[in-house]
């Protein structure tokens, strides 16, 4: 009941948000900012429109706003999905529901998830009742090194999903990128530089681009990656791996890399720490999953961070476009591996700035997402107790300010057969 | 990773994400009713499993999980020459001598118990060569069995043991073939040889599969099954095959041995246990009644996606459902799995196990089982955490015949046991040690008390916490 009360409510806030500047308070909860600080008990988070106006201990209410009581309950920003391929699936193996990539297509870096992100797929709503606000969202990649554009997304349930489309290229040079290329690193990495510079030469004369390598099309989309303009997302794993892409900026010097999986960066942490390069980790890969991943371990992210690596989860090719709700239970494995001897893990504080502020400041967008700080998107998340462990559940959540329902198919299958047998009528006519 | 891996098959269209398919295997030496029809004088590739020294040692003022339901504040584990010795409160009798571990603030279950792993089978690195799980090239081949594939190197199972507290687990064939083969249940004990991980006693159990597997891996092959209703026909001419077979058995003129039929006619003897991959709630519905028709039981159903629908029916014939948490939508015989399904078939009175399937998450059974227990919960279904401790543990043990063994925490069992430095149902809490045999095989305070396969060692990592 406290479901459908819930629906109830946000449909009406849908109708009544474009009306009159709304406001809503939150007060009485555990408050988490996002960036790193402490919790704050008791405290207030102050939304007005689509924005946090302030959060924390001491918060004036003003007399007209809405408030929420949420005495006992956890309130924090909603989670930001570091890497994802989150509404480009339904099912995925059913290929004319996955646009994960495009292995009949003659184009590679022309390809763009803006237009093939579904707002209405059943993971977004599924992760959206998991406290998931959200999300960047790459392309994989199937005849080039090159996967695309992808983009930064709500997980709201309005027909709009894109909140920067073209967010990033993203680019494959570890294992996958040797096999996308023909069969070495020696190939993808001259993929890589001839690509660039093709897509140089189509810049100084369009009209005459004419090559082998790329389409036009493909060539204009890597232009802004030359030039810093449109970040790179780079899939690499292990350490030799790790230190060749970093040495790409001796030729492409404006090149504004994140690096994604990244399985040994502990090992050469200085190095990714001293390139100023961010990374979007995987959290709990800890086997040799391949010869690229022979010193993974849990530990790895909070070696990171201690060297002074800008690092947050990411979870590439890990049940990317169906189980972003597993970020929060990640995080709390690394908060665990504070209490394992030898082990290197992350606060409570760092564990979840790593799935919301920290993603969304690499995403250059930590002026506007993954945190409660003023002036921040007011994606907040009410949970009933520390929203990293397992217990805890979400009751509320509101993307740019906007209540939004946590009805799903899942949730309609579990209350249909509540109890399994049928009753006077069967399954299907209850609903 | 692998979840790599299987994603990418499943997208491809060439594999069976979450339904990994291996090879059979079977624990032939340790049986404890060898096939009728072996030639030979004992079994075969016996189990060469023996304990590792241990010393009489107690667990106190610690909280016990004995994985059968219950719960003991305060308490007493007691073990010695690699037995469960006592289990009890502050007052449980310990001898002089005893080495004392302080379990204050700490927990204890028994060892978990994954039922469902392809460790060995489809080990990391995950490279063609190791891609050692399923024989597809027939769709009935109940010959094989997995203990023949089993790589004890793989780096896995010091990663289940150090994480996950797995003591012993079910090494299952793939799920591309209706007839997968024969499973082979391992002590998770490193050692040189598959025979010297084979749980001493354990029954077999033979691989089934149903669904869209076999279906699309023999149908894109222009081969039967292309159907369910091809599948349910070549199952069932097996059976009615394996029947005469078995009729055959103690004639004056045997006939010719055959391995498949072996193992086919130990499943009708009852020897050998089924542990049958099935998702969807129509398909189990037609799997029990074609196990009726040639008086057969299913011990459990795996990646039982959609159990709940048939609660109550699954309750009635006593088939276990072996789950995840939360799995969903890498196919479409995946796509109506809720969180709620081991608690909807707690609330019918059926048997759950959280199994993995998984190399990662086969080091935390325990989350997963914490996650479904609390989706329970906030529906309003009542679990306790010893329940759910059960779900991995006991459960499991039973659907795999041990649990006369191991499996709780009772006295006279096998001491496979876990300390956890904190409520195991808690994503913050790990396993401090392990005992297996009552041997000590894990110890997070001790980096020498820690496996280092032979493909680890000298490599980047070697001995790290992982």
């Amino acid at each position: 009941m406290k479901r459908l009360s819930l629906f109830l409510a946000s449909a009406a806030a849908l109708m009544a948000a474009p009306l009159a500047a709304q406001t809503t308070a939150i007060i009485g909860g555990k408050v988490v900012i996002g960036d790193g600080s402490a919790p704050i008990e008791g405290g207030t988070v102050l939304i007005r429109n689509d924005k946090v106006v302030a959060a924390g201990a001491n918060i004036a209410i003003p007399a007209d706003a809405r408030r929420i009581d949420a005495t006992g309950k956890w309130v924090t920003p909603g989670v930001f999905a570091g890497f994802s391929r989150i509404g480009l699936v339904e099912v995925g193996a059913v290929t004319q529901t996955n646009d994960m990539n495009a292995s009949g297509s003659p184009f590679s870096a022309a390809l763009d998830v803006q237009y093939a992100i579904n707002p209405f797929a059943s993971p977004v709503s599924v992760n959206r009742a998991a406290g998931v606000t959200r999300a960047v969202v790459s392309p994989s990649t199937a005849n080039s090194i090159f996967g695309g554009y992808g983009a930064v997304i709500d997980l709201g349930q309005d027909e709009n999903p894109i909140t920067k489309a073209r967010a990033f290229q993203f680019v494959e040079l570890g294992e996958t990128g040797h096999s996308r290329a023909g069969g070495s690193r020696a190939a993808s990495h001259i993929a890589f530089r001839a690509m660039l510079e093709e897509a140089r030469t189509y810049a100084r004369n369009p009209a005459a681009f004419d090559s082998d390598l790329l389409k036009a099309s493909d060539a204009k989309a890597l232009l802004p990656v030359i030039s810093g303009n449109t970040k790179l997302l780079i899939h690499v794993e292990s350490a030799n791996d790790i230190l060749k892409v970093l040495d790409l900026r001796k030729d492409f010097p404006a090149l504004d890399m994140v690096l994604v999986g990244v399985n040994e960066g502990w090992r050469v942490a200085e190095h990714i720490a001293a390139a100023g390069v961010p990374v979007l980790a995987s959290a709990l890969s800890d086997l040799p999953y391949g010869f690229e991943d022979l010193s993974a371990t849990q530990s790895n992210i909070g070696r990171m961070k201690d060297a002074g690596v800008k690092v947050a989860i990411g979870m590439i090719n890990d049940r990317d476009a169906h189980q972003l709700r597993y970020s929060v239970q990640y995080a709390g494995n690394l908060v665990a591996l504070t209490r394992v001897p030898r082990a290197t893990g992350l606060t409570w504080d760092e564990a979840f700035a790593a799935i919301s502020s920290v993603p969304a400041e690499i995403m250059d967008m930590g002026g506007q997402l993954g945190s409660l700080r003023a002036g921040r998107k007011a994606d907040v998340v009410i949970w009933t107790g520390d929203p990293l462990e397992l217990s805890s559940q979400v009751e509320t959540v509101m993307i740019d300010g906007v209540d939004q329902s946590l009805s799903n198919r899942q949730m309609r299958l579990r209350d249909r057969y509540r109890d399994p047998a049928p009753g006077a009528l069967p399954k299907a006519y209850d609903r | 990773m692998k979840f790599r891996a299987l994603l990418a098959l499943a997208a491809g269209g060439t594999m069976l994400a979450g339904c990994a398919a291996t090879a059979a295997n079977t624990n032939s030496a340790s049986t404890a009713a060898p096939p009728k029809s072996s030639a030979s004088s004992g079994p075969a590739f016996p189990s060469t499993y023996q304990a590792y020294p241990s010393t009489p040692t107690a667990i106190t003022g610690v909280t016990i999980f004995d994985g059968e339901g219950g719960r003991i504040e305060n308490g007493t584990v007691f073990m010695a020459g690699g037995k469960i010795s006592s289990v009890g409160g502050p007052d449980t009798v310990i001898p002089a001598g005893t080495t004392i571990v302080d379990g204050a603030g700490k927990y204890v279950t028994p060892g978990i118990i994954d039922v469902h792993s392809h460790l060995g089978d489809y080990p990391t690195p995950s490279v063609a060569a190791h891609s050692d799980g399923n024989e597809a090239t027939s769709p009935v081949t109940p010959e094989v069995w997995a203990e023949h594939s089993v790589w004890p190197q793989d780096p896995g199972f010091s990663r289940a043991m150090a994480n996950g507290g797995i003591t012993s687990l079910q090494i299952l064939p793939g799920s591309a073939n209706l007839f997968g083969g024969r499973s082979v249940t391992l002590k998770n004990v490193p050692a040189r040889t598959v025979q010297r991980m084979k749980f001493p006693g354990a029954p077999y159990g033979m691989k089934m599969a149903c669904g869209e597997n076999p279906k699309r891996v023999y149908g894109s092959r222009n081969r039967m099954p292309s159907t369910r209703m091809g599948s349910l026909a070549l199952n069932r001419q097996t059976w009615i095959d394996a029947q005469e077979y078995r009729s055959k058995r103690n004639d004056a003129k045997p006939p010719k041995r055959d391995l498949g039929k072996e193992t086919l006619a130990g499943v009708l003897d009852g020897d050998i246990l089924v542990h049958n991959h099935c998702y969807r709630a129509d398909e189990m519905a037609q799997i029990i009644d074609m196990s009726k028709e040639f008086g057969y039981k299913v011990t459990a159903f795996h990646h039982a996606i959609e159990s709940y629908k048939i609660a109550d029916i699954l309750a009635n014939e006593g088939i276990c459902s072996a789950i995840w948490a939360d799995w969903w939508g890498f196919k479409m015989e995946a796509y109506d799995a809720i969180p709620e399904n081991a608690a909807l078939l707690q609330k019918a009175g059926a048997c759950v196990i959280i199994h993995s399937d998984d190399e990662n998450q086969i080091q935390r059974l325990n989350q997963e089982a914490a996650k479904a227990m609390a989706d329970g919960r906030a529906m309003g279904i009542e679990i306790s955490d010893a329940q759910a401790i059960q779900w991995i543990t006991y459960n499991p043990a039973k659907a795999m015949g041990i649990e006369k063994m191991t499996g709780s925490l009772k006295s006279g069992k096998m001491a496979d046991l876990v300390l956890w430095n904190g409520n195991p149902l808690s994503v913050y809490s790990r396993p401090d040690k392990v005992w297996i045999d009552g041997a000590l095989m894990f110890d997070s305070s001790d980096a020498a008390r820690r496996p280092v396969s032979d493909f680890e060692l000298g490599q980047p990592g070697e001995g790290d916490v992982k």
